[in-house]
């Protein structure tokens, strides 16, 4: 296997054989190089079951978890490679600096529910709230912002953009049954939603198997026209002096 | 404030641990108007509760109109074999349905019953339907509604932080000290109140279903400072793990899938569950196949299947089967829902579980049963709290959630961790903040308990000796897997404190190369100590318990001891040793009692 090493300032892949067994996931290996052959080989890792996502990494070029990716994916006896995400800064050798999806949290604005019901609780049924429920699904891997173009090949985008994983958390507010609140002028303005022309490489590799172009990001683009760039709408805005 | 040398915060609440109970602590701190830390050793939103599955227990009485906050405080003292305190179960059956509602009006997108609201799901020990749930991701549901209500409430968080040590002003607590993982670099924090929030100690076995955090810090933490443990011996072995193939051994099955019509069966296809009804559940439980698939429509004129009998019941009558040489071909027993249930529903309900073994085991649970074994998974004992305010024994020292002791008595109810974190969480976090308001002297900050933990840490890069942080935890993982696991005798327990002295030893000749920047064998290096103070904690209280119950099962004391049911193992810390003793558990008041009597 062929793991990289190193940090912000440089490194290189480093080559280590390891003997495997059956079910071995590539986490598994690389677990045992940290404990035979390489003690501070650095590398973010929670639960071992594909539900945290915290180990995310590029695979022989392929954005996936580490501890969902069996051995027998790969043709034996040949070279894996692993690699940090790139989209991110390098912290040490499979650790990145993922703050910038923890900066675009906080601009997203919150959920704000409406009237409950009189007993104090929401009446929603379950067809209404499926869809939201597909995107509650999102275990913040960050593969989906690893492998957009409009960040991976264009940091300088990163302030003016939030990424699939945010349009996603802002399908889920935007089509939650009880929200109140509109997003469309922050999807357009602070979001970048225009950026993103639906090349699907966020729903390619997303472990969790959310449609994020189809059911969220679309959906929202729509939403986006309608609200803002309906002629109709745009002419009303203009003669009322509303923005 | 004497920190020069590092990097020093000051706030009025420190919430160490960022799961269900940290940042629910964390929000009702910061609400209650003081300035709050929120402080986890990884990314925000990966704490351990993201793994939970099944569901939040509390009786909103969606279903079963009949369900009320007395028979769930019911469930979950038997389900704690009386062990519990009974205050903790009595105000969490009672808060839980608020709790809930109120993680709905923050945005959480809980199942629904077909007129709309919250739909409730069969879960292990409970007599109705309980447990509000989304699927079986429903700790992802609530970790992620909390972090997102979290992130608005100008809560400073520190993430990839670990805790080494509490500060302490004379008796009381004033701060924490720790290390950034990214950097290594030392950080201090000075504050009126600390609530610990940080989770259990699965770590310390080899099969877990635990993630890497669960290294029982925070238990450690409240020793050092002065705090006490209840309960350690009756840690949670989960029933149903999976034991295939052996790299995923002990990755959680839920529960989820026996109350969705699951059942366990052995190599000749038996139901064997029928075997192993306790007379302490018999008059609850079905005893036919028939009358047990009946109760899964009609829980009104039939008994609930002994397959959702409390998980410490499943979990040594499991074991039981595969030591007969009636397990299956990996050493577990059958899960099956395949037979039961259509694969479309198998797939709505239970769709992390179809995932999860059609990618890490190549089983399609649509079509075939799920190998299943026990797995260490909860620790129901911790560090001893006050019911109501959450206090510890130390002033300023909260704890909450999996940490704290004393809700769950001798084994925890499936469902019942969630909604502990929720309800308890908030307490720890209100008393807190209150703690911290009315606290009107000066706190100062010794420099020399700085300095102290700070070359604590830095040890293991000077030393000469040679051990492998690696390899010890391996060996702690066995000796704790084969010596202090789900059945217990004297003579093994000893073994066990034997073993884990010389692993103490061979702990302080740990040698870290590389430097300081994102390095994992330091950090296991230090999480080590609490491992072993932890592991060392609950074989002490299992040698003192002479009985089996709940969690705790002796094959040389195989009943329980109705006098022993009367007292908590106590341990605390005195100088460098553990000290073990007996005593007695609060008395519940009559109407409380009364709430217990009867079989139905």
């Amino acid at each position: 296997m062929r793991v990289w090493r190193g940090d912000a300032k440089g490194g290189a892949f480093k080559e280590f054989r390891v003997p495997t067994e059956e079910g071995m996931v590539v986490l598994d290996v690389i677990h045992k190089i940290q404990a035979t052959q390489a003690a501070d080989l650095a590398v973010r890792w929670n639960c071992k079951a594909g539900k945290c996502g915290s180990c995310s990494a590029e695979v022989n070029g392929r954005p996936r978890l580490m501890c969902m990716a069996r051995m027998n994916l790969f043709p034996a006896g040949e070279p894996i490679t692993v690699a940090p995400m790139k989209t991110f800064p390098l912290i040490r050798d499979l650790v990145t600096d993922v703050s910038f999806n923890y900066e675009v949290a906080k601009t997203i604005p919150a959920f704000k529910p409406g009237r409950a019901e009189p007993d104090g609780t929401f009446r929603m049924m379950q067809e209404d709230i499926d869809r939201g429920q597909e995107f509650h699904k999102c275990i913040e891997c960050f593969l989906c912002q690893n492998v957009c173009h409009v960040i991976r090949d264009h940091p300088e985008n990163k302030p003016m953009f939030g990424g699939p994983r945010f349009f996603v958390r802002l399908a889920a507010l935007e089509m939650h049954p009880m929200d109140t609140d509109a997003r469309a002028e922050y999807l357009r303005l602070k979001a970048g939603l225009g950026f993103c022309n639906i090349t699907k490489c966020c729903t390619e590799v997303c472990p969790e198997h959310i449609k994020i172009t189809d059911n969220a990001i679309i959906p929202l683009k729509e939403r986006v026209v309608t609200e803002h760039y309906d002629p109709v709408v745009w002419l009303f805005r203009k003669l009322s002096g509303r923005r | 404030m004497a920190l020069d040398k590092h990097e020093a915060h000051e706030f009025d609440v420190v919430v160490i641990g960022a799961g269900g109970a940290g940042l629910r602590a964390a929000i009702e701190a910061s609400a209650q108007g003081a300035k709050t830390a929120l402080i986890c050793k990884s990314l925000l939103g990966k704490a351990h509760t993201v793994m939970a599955e099944g569901g939040i227990a509390a009786a909103l009485g969606n279903i079963y109109p009949e369900d009320n906050w007395k028979v769930h405080f019911r469930d979950t003292m038997r389900g704690g074999k009386l062990l519990n305190n009974w205050r903790m179960a009595q105000l969490h059956a009672q808060e839980a349905p608020d709790r809930v509602r109120e993680l709905e009006a923050w945005g959480a997108l809980f199942d629904r019953t077909a007129d709309g609201r919250i739909l409730q799901r069969d879960f292990g020990g409970h007599r109705y339907a309980r447990l509000a749930h989304v699927g079986d991701r429903t700790g992802l549901e609530m970790i992620r509604t909390l972090q997102q209500h979290a992130v608005h409430k100008g809560i400073d968080v520190f993430m990839e932080c670990t805790i080494t040590g509490l500060l302490k002003d004379g008796g009381r607590v004033c701060g924490a000290f720790g290390y950034w993982r990214e950097s290594g670099r030392f950080v201090a924090f000075k504050t009126k109140a600390v609530v610990l929030a940080t989770g259990g100690i699965g770590k310390a076995w080899k099969f877990s279903s635990n993630s890497w955090e669960y290294t029982g810090d925070g238990v450690t933490l409240a020793l050092d400072a002065g705090a006490h443990l209840i309960d350690m011996e009756c840690y949670q072995f989960h029933p149903t793990g999976m034991v295939w193939p052996p790299s995923v051994r002990g990755i959680l099955v839920t529960e989820g899938v026996r109350g969705d019509g699951g059942t366990l069966k052995n190599a000749l296809g038996e139901r064997f569950m029928f075997k192993y009804i306790p007379d302490f559940f018999r008059a609850e439980t079905a005893d036919t196949e028939e009358e047990a698939d009946r109760w899964y429509t009609d829980k009104k004129n039939n008994r609930r299947t002994p397959d959702l009998l409390p998980r410490d019941e499943v979990a040594r009558a499991i074991n039981a089967e595969v030591k007969a040489g009636r397990g299956s071909p990996h050493g577990g027993v059958f899960l099956d829902i395949a037979s039961r249930r259509d694969a479309e529903y198998i797939k709505r309900r239970l769709p992390s579980m179809y995932h999860q073994f059609k990618e890490l085991a190549d089983v399609d649970i649509t079509k075939e049963p799920m190998e299943v074994g026990p797995t260490a998974h909860y620790m129901n004992g911790g560090v001893r709290v006050d019911a109501d305010t959450a206090t510890t024994a130390v002033p300023g020292l909260f704890a909450a959630g999996e940490v704290a002791g004393g809700l769950h008595g001798a084994n925890r109810l499936g469902g019942n961790s969630l909604s502990d974190l929720l309800v308890f969480g908030r307490r720890a976090g209100l008393h807190a903040a209150q703690y911290a308001k009315n606290f009107k002297g000066t706190l100062t900050v010794d420099a020399g308990q700085v300095e102290a933990l700070a070359r604590e840490c830095l040890e293991p890069f000077e030393r000469r000796g040679g051990e492998n942080p690696y390899a010890i935890h391996q060996d702690l993982q066995e000796c704790m897997q084969s010596l202090v696991g789900i059945i217990r005798t004297e003579g093994e327990l000893k073994k066990a404190l034997e073993e884990l002295t010389s692993l103490r030893e061979r702990c302080r000749r740990i040698k870290i190369n590389g430097n300081r920047n994102f390095n994992p064998a330091w950090h296991l290096a230090l999480d080590l100590r609490s491992l072993l103070t932890v592991s060392e904690a609950v074989t002490r209280a299992a040698l003192e318990r002479k009985e089996s119950r709940g969690g705790h099962t002796r094959d040389d004391y195989p009943k329980a001891d109705p006098e022993l049911g009367k007292v908590n193992v106590v341990v605390r810390k005195a100088g460098d040793e553990l000290t073990v003793i007996r005593e007695p558990r609060p008395e519940m008041p009559q109407e409380l009692k009364t709430l217990l009597a009867g079989d139905k």
